[in-house]
């Protein structure tokens, strides 16, 4: 098997090729510090504040090249390998500003200028396919773009108007997709690829099965993807894993299907690539998907990473629990089947063996006569970690609940069912007050903790009542906020 | 020549119509405006790394940096013993804040060595390898904590008094007693702190820091090194924000830098992490208020007697001002027949709290807005009726507690604009309405005046000065003691240069604050940048202006009133000169073209001993109306529709002004919503990064944003063009989604008891509120 010493990728126009860039190294740090492309800058390292945000172009698996903004701060440079990656110098030249840009300073978008380059690059990916976006867009878009002078509101207005100045269909990047979709399948040689040195080595494998044959060698490798919580890891914890095994070319874990009354997600798949189908099979999850991260952690983030790394705030695992999903886990040439509520065994402690990997979860889907839902409560709304997280599932026959499945994230130290307020619910008439009886059950359930996102006292609250807002809801009862047209 | 004429008309229009974007928007945008952190660094450039306290409060009795000196990449440690002047970076010089800590930590997170090395990567790891030994002491970390065991305070408080209120309180016919808690808040700049500190000759220090005082962050860097102040040179280009986080927030990482810059000889950049940025650094104070209020059957207010304690944290820092001010606007824009207020500022084992826009005034105001509240809920009345009844008005109530006249007051007029163009009234029927009729969700709306007085109460800060330099071709190179941190001072002071000159905007090129241009200079802050630095530069502008009519005058042999500064030409009798030649003949004369500006304002005065003065230049007026939707089930919300009206005077810039306004009223929302401080006991700070602390982003905008300038308000005060300041007031101006989310919580209880929410409003306090408030009026049958 060939092995390749080297990470080659395109950045903005020029070809790149490095041999000894630590496997640690951030886009971020690298581009600022060794190539002095300072108009991307740091706000806080961990991804949260997008100041950061560079797009990312990648072959997808239907063969399209797909430009997603992610940020530098946390990806890092080894996974770019057979990229494009354009930061914000990239987009204009000096003689000219870009519609983003002009926009941008023609609605006195910017005051201390700091949040901008990040902003502009967040603006310009979504411009590249949707041209005239509605609030809604703008404000999806910018979840993970912190400014602290604007109050947004010019920004929006910038937003609105990028297509006064330009057209995106003239966009270089969309001129310019079918040549550099050929220079990186150009790239594509199907080697492994090894760099770094002895002490911080990254490797690349070529697909599933080279992957498998990686983690039997080294079982103690950190398997790398979206690297939004890795990142973080690395940037805040000060981490340096000796071995990181990077997903960059693993497309065969990637994508979804529907498997009879299942879909079937590979664990690669980001939010963002499952959006669609999410939208269309699960579309009660809609809400909760577009409030996971901000864009640039849900273009990063996999559904495999939010449950390998086994937060108990991770928000896929509690509707993914309740709707009774099912873990395919690999080593080598093994495969066996975990039920999701079973891989989370205790804080910090998940039911995958050394070696082991996450292939894919399968989510059989709700059927006829069943109702689900799935809520997160927060301090803010978007691009806030969950404070509670309650999923609910739910069969009626004759007016008694036949079949319910609930669990809850930010509870206890695992995503976890509740399964006294079942017991309590299970049989009995669907009623306010077989819901009251049943949320009083809950503290036979949990018993959750304090700390800065929520008081144990408030998460208990919150979580009975989010049943009863699944109740109201299925009495059509308006209970909740975002449905409350204004106009 | 079609062309330039053309050009010339247009940038005269856009001058003329305000319609200048801000000086710096074209490199925002591109990346290309440089900050600190992207500036080249001189050969040879080594990083500087803070070693914090693990402890808030306790006694070092062992430093063991060995560890740390042996980690790959490390040149060399820092420590008290290499501070060649003194180890103190307080503001006034008064020895409570030291650069690194020596014997005892005062608060966790405190800096007790700095690691420099090659790359700020190993500095970074190198830190954390110190073995510290430590002996814990007790600490006080809330300001009840520091209260019940002592009260050991940071500085003396003060007391604003007028008229009895403790016989006002006997005689009044209702009264009532409360607490209010109000949160502190993180600047949260998006660029953090940073400074580059390069050595020169005869031990000089040149220091690029990202500041809102340059003239302190020399002062204390001079302090640090022992040299006098002309030995330290201080350099702003820009400012990635402030809020007021880099008033005094920034000495200390200049100081490190210039301090291990001296002993190694090299430039030393020093650039904590964000979360380190947060746990090292001050924010705005937050109180505890307890308070008495006396009112009448219609809802006047009769007296009050509260006492504002404040966590000061561990030093005095910026205190006194903060929670004077905080008194000083304990009225808000209410005639307080009878008042005694009063300030403690508390010594706690946390962060030294500082400046944060508003300078205590919002926590002032935000108490005004508690009263106001608890009076219309026992009277059962619209809390809009309670307020337009207490505003200042008339001759006999309009003093201030603290004894100043309101003069120009167009409050009442602000207020009913507003009412009127925000619908209040019919709205307000509508959501009382739905309310009565929707079980999970509820609505709520506030309308709320905000007054704020424009001046530092410090009679002596308030001067600015400026330095105008003219070359031979007619540009100008403009400088003053302001930074430019967002706010667009730099484009407004170039503005009223222009104007003044009569010549394009593109002629002026304002270069980077610097304190051996500009000496002395007072912060950029208290809203003041533009009125100082403004008038300052008009001064310049017209000194020069005045020795080239002098010139004019014997050159072409005309009289004063003869000549005349047209657009980008000088007329003298019938000859009309372009600018740049009429420039060069002026030098080619020798006549001085480059001049100084100064500023100072005029009638103020303050004695914080007695609590009395006229501190003020003017007042800003302002309003906003917000109406929120709440879930009781979980106490999230939405801002469903805010209306601003606001005073700037005549703006300079009206688009820079409303971006002050949108921008400020979304910073006190965060404030009041979802930005929220939490430590736990052993003092850590745990919400010291975006991904715990939280502010706005763009989906927690109102729905609904109108904001609106009082387009007919012109300041009577002398300022510059009969403008009024702009940067503090919005904040304010966000108290209408705090009280309009205390009134869709008070609709679970019938309005029957105020909900008395504390502040920041998250999602947990509203619904622990909606809670209580069940429960009262479940007790209350």
């Amino acid at each position: 098997m060939a092995l390749r010493d080297h990470t080659r990728f395109f950045l903005n126009d020029a070809y790149v090729e490095l041999a000894d860039v630590p496997a640690r190294r951030t886009v971020l740090e690298w581009i600022r510090q060794d190539l002095a492309l300072c108009g991307t800058k740091e706000g806080c390292a961990e991804g949260d504040c997008g100041a950061c945000t560079v797009l990312v172009g990648r072959i997808d698996p239907a063969g399209d090249l797909v430009y997603r903004s992610v940020n530098a701060c946390i990806t890092f440079v080894a996974s770019l390998d057979g990229a494009h990656l354009v930061t914000v110098e990239g987009i204009s030249s000096d003689a000219e500003l870009h519609p983003v840009q002009q926009s941008m300073v023609d609605n006195h978008a910017s005051q201390c200028g700091f949040c901008t380059p990040g902003i502009v690059m967040s603006l310009y990916a979504d411009w590249l396919d949707n041209p005239m976006p509605s609030v809604a867009d703008v404000e999806r878009n910018l979840q993970g773009n912190l400014c602290r002078c604007t109050g947004y509101q010019p920004i929006l207005r910038a937003a609105q108007s990028i297509a006064d100045y330009g057209d995106a269909a003239d966009e270089r990047l969309n001129t310019g997709r079918a040549a550099m979709r050929d220079k990186l399948l150009a790239l594509r040689d199907r080697d492994r690829v090894v760099t770094g040195t002895g002490a911080s080595l990254a490797i690349l494998p070529r697909g599933a099965d080279d992957l498998a044959e990686v983690l039997l060698e080294m079982p103690e490798a950190t398997i790398v993807s979206g690297a939004t919580d890795i990142g973080v890891w690395v940037t805040k914890f000060l981490r340096e894993p000796s071995v990181m095994v990077f997903l960059s070319h693993v497309d065969d874990l990637d994508g979804i299907i529907v498997e009879g009354d299942s879909l079937v997600i590979g664990a690669r798949t980001s939010y963002s690539s499952a959006e669609a189908a999410i939208t269309r099979h699960l579309p009660q999850l809609s809400e909760l998907w577009s409030r996971i991260g901000g864009r640039q952690v849900r273009n990063a983030g996999t559904i495999g990473g939010n449950i390998a790394n086994g937060s108990p705030i991770g928000d896929t695992p509690p509707p993914l629990i309740a709707l009774g999903a099912t873990l395919t886990l690999r080593r080598g040439g093994e495969r066996r089947q975990v039920p999701l509520e079973d891989f989370f065994i205790d804080y910090g402690r998940q039911d995958r063996l050394p070696g082991e990997f996450i292939e894919s979860v399968t989510v059989p889907l709700p059927q006829a006569g069943e109702h689900f839902a799935a809520y997160k409560v927060s301090k803010r709304l978007d691009e806030d970690i969950s404070s509670v997280l309650g999923a609910f599932r739910l069969r009626l026959e004759d007016g008694l609940v036949s079949d319910i499945a609930i669990a809850y994230g930010g509870m206890a130290g695992t995503p976890k069912r509740a399964r006294q307020m079942e017991a309590v619910l299970i049989a009995k008439p669907w009623t306010r007050a077989t819901v009251d009886s049943a949320a009083q059950a809950l503290p036979f359930d949990f018993s959750p903790l304090s700390d800065w996102r929520a008081s144990s006292e408030y998460r208990m609250i919150a979580a009975q009542n989010l049943l009863v807002r699944f109740w109201a809801e299925m009495q059509g009862m308006p209970a909740r906020i975002g449905e409350l047209a204004y106009g | 020549m079609d062309d330039l004429l053309q050009r010339q008309a247009l940038d005269r229009l856009r001058d003329d119509q305000a319609l200048v974007p801000h000086e710096s928007a074209h490199k925002h945008v591109t990346g290309r405006a440089e900050y600190i952190d992207d500036m080249a660094e001189p050969a040879g450039t080594l990083h500087a790394y803070l070693g914090l306290s693990a402890h808030a409060h306790a006694q070092i009795v062992g430093l063991d940096l060995s560890a740390v000196e042996a980690a790959p990449g490390v040149v060399g440690v820092v420590t008290s013993a290499d501070i060649p002047g003194r180890n103190d970076i307080s503001p006034a010089g008064i020895g409570d804040d030291p650069l690194f800590c020596v014997d005892r930590t005062s608060y966790h997170g405190q800096p007790l060595f700095a690691v420099v090395g090659r790359t700020r990567d190993a500095v970074r790891r190198a830190a954390r390898l110190a073995k510290v030994a430590y002996r814990a002491l007790p600490h006080r970390l809330t300001a009840l904590d520091a209260l019940e065991n002592g009260g050991n305070v940071v500085a003396p408080g003060m007391v604003i008094a007028s008229g009895d209120a403790g016989q006002a309180l006997a005689r009044a016919p209702h009264t009532l007693a409360g607490r209010m808690t109000i949160g502190g808040q993180e600047h949260f700049y998006l660029e953090g702190q940073v400074s580059l500190a390069i050595p020169g000759e005869d031990g000089e220090m040149l220091l690029h820091t990202a500041t809102q005082h340059p003239s302190d962050t020399q002062e204390v860097v001079a302090r640090v090194l022992g040299l006098e102040a002309n030995g330290v040179r201080v350099h702003v280009r820009r400012l990635g924000g402030g809020f007021g986080g880099k008033e005094t927030q920034g000495t200390l990482f200049g100081a490190v830098a210039a301090v291990a810059a001296r002993k190694f000889g090299r430039a030393v950049k020093c650039r904590p992490d964000r979360d380190d940025d947060m746990v090292i650094t001050g924010k705005r104070h937050d109180f505890v208020v307890d308070y008495r209020l006396g009112f009448d059957e219609a809802g006047r207010i009769e007296a009050l007697d509260a006492v504002f304690n404040a966590r000061c944290g561990h030093s005095e820092d910026l205190s006194r001002g903060v929670t004077d001010r905080a008194l000083m606007h304990a009225d808000n824009a209410y005639f307080f027949p009878a008042m005694r207020v009063e300030s403690k500022l508390l010594r706690t084992n946390t962060v030294s709290n500082t400046a944060f826009r508003g300078y205590g005034g919002p926590q002032g105001i935000l108490a005004a807005e508690r009263i106001i509240e608890e009076i219309a809920y026992a009277l059962g009345r619209d809390t809009l009726d309670i307020r337009k009844i207490n505003l200042y008005d008339g001759a006999d109530r309009n003093t201030t507690p603290y004894g100043q006249e309101v003069h120009d007051n167009i409050m009442a007029r602000i207020v009913a604009e507003l009412e009127a163009s925000s619908d209040y009234r019919r709205r307000r029927e509508e959501i009382l309405a739905f309310n009565r009729s929707s079980e999970f969700v509820r609505r709520g709306i506030a309308l709320v005046p905000v007054k704020y007085g424009i001046s530092f109460s410090k009679k002596l800060m308030n001067q600015g000065a400026a330095l105008l330099n003219l070359y031979r071709d007619g540009s100008v190179h403009l400088n003053h003691g302001g930074t430019e941190m967002g706010q667009g001072l730099h484009t407004k002071v170039a503005q009223v240069v222009a104007h003044e000159l009569n010549i394009a905007l593109r002629r002026i090129r304002v270069t980077p604050t610097a304190t051996d241009k500009v000496p002395n200079a007072s912060p950029t802050a208290g809203s003041l940048g533009t009125d100082l630095n403004g008038m300052a530069a008009l001064d310049a502008a017209r000194t020069l202006k005045r020795r080239l009519v002098a010139f004019a005058v014997e050159t072409f042999r005309v009289h004063e009133e003869q000549v005349s500064f047209e657009f980008e030409a000088v007329r003298a009798g019938s000859q009309l000169v372009a600018w740049p030649d009429f420039v060069e003949m002026a030098y080619a004369a020798r006549v001085p073209l480059s001049a100084t500006g100064f500023y100072k304002t005029p009638h103020i005065h303050w004695d914080r001993k007695s609590g009395r003065g006229s501190p003020y230049l003017y007042f800003t007026y302002g309003a906003s109306c917000s109406e929120v939707a709440v879930d009781t089930l979980t106490g999230e919300y939405k801002v469903l529709r805010t209306d601003i009206l606001q005073d700037v005077g005549r703006s300079i810039n009206r688009d820079i002004d409303i971006g002050q306004i949108e921008g400020g009223f979304i910073q006190g929302m965060g404030w009041l919503t979802t930005e929220e401080l939490w430590w736990d006991k052993e003092g850590r700070l745990r919400t010291h990064a975006p991904s715990t602390y939280k502010i706005p982003v763009a989906s927690d905008r109102p729905r609904v944003f109108n904001v609106a300038l009082a387009e007919w308000s012109v300041n009577p005060a002398p300022t510059v063009r009969n403008s009024k300041a702009t940067g503090e007031p919005p904040i304010m101006l966000a108290i209408s989604v705090f009280e309009a989310l205390g009134m869709a919580a008070a609709s679970v209880a019938g309005y029957r008891f105020a909900s008395r929410l504390d502040s920041p409003a998250t999602p947990e306090r509203v619904l622990m509120a909606m809670e209580r408030l069940k429960r009262e009026a479940r007790a209350a049958g």
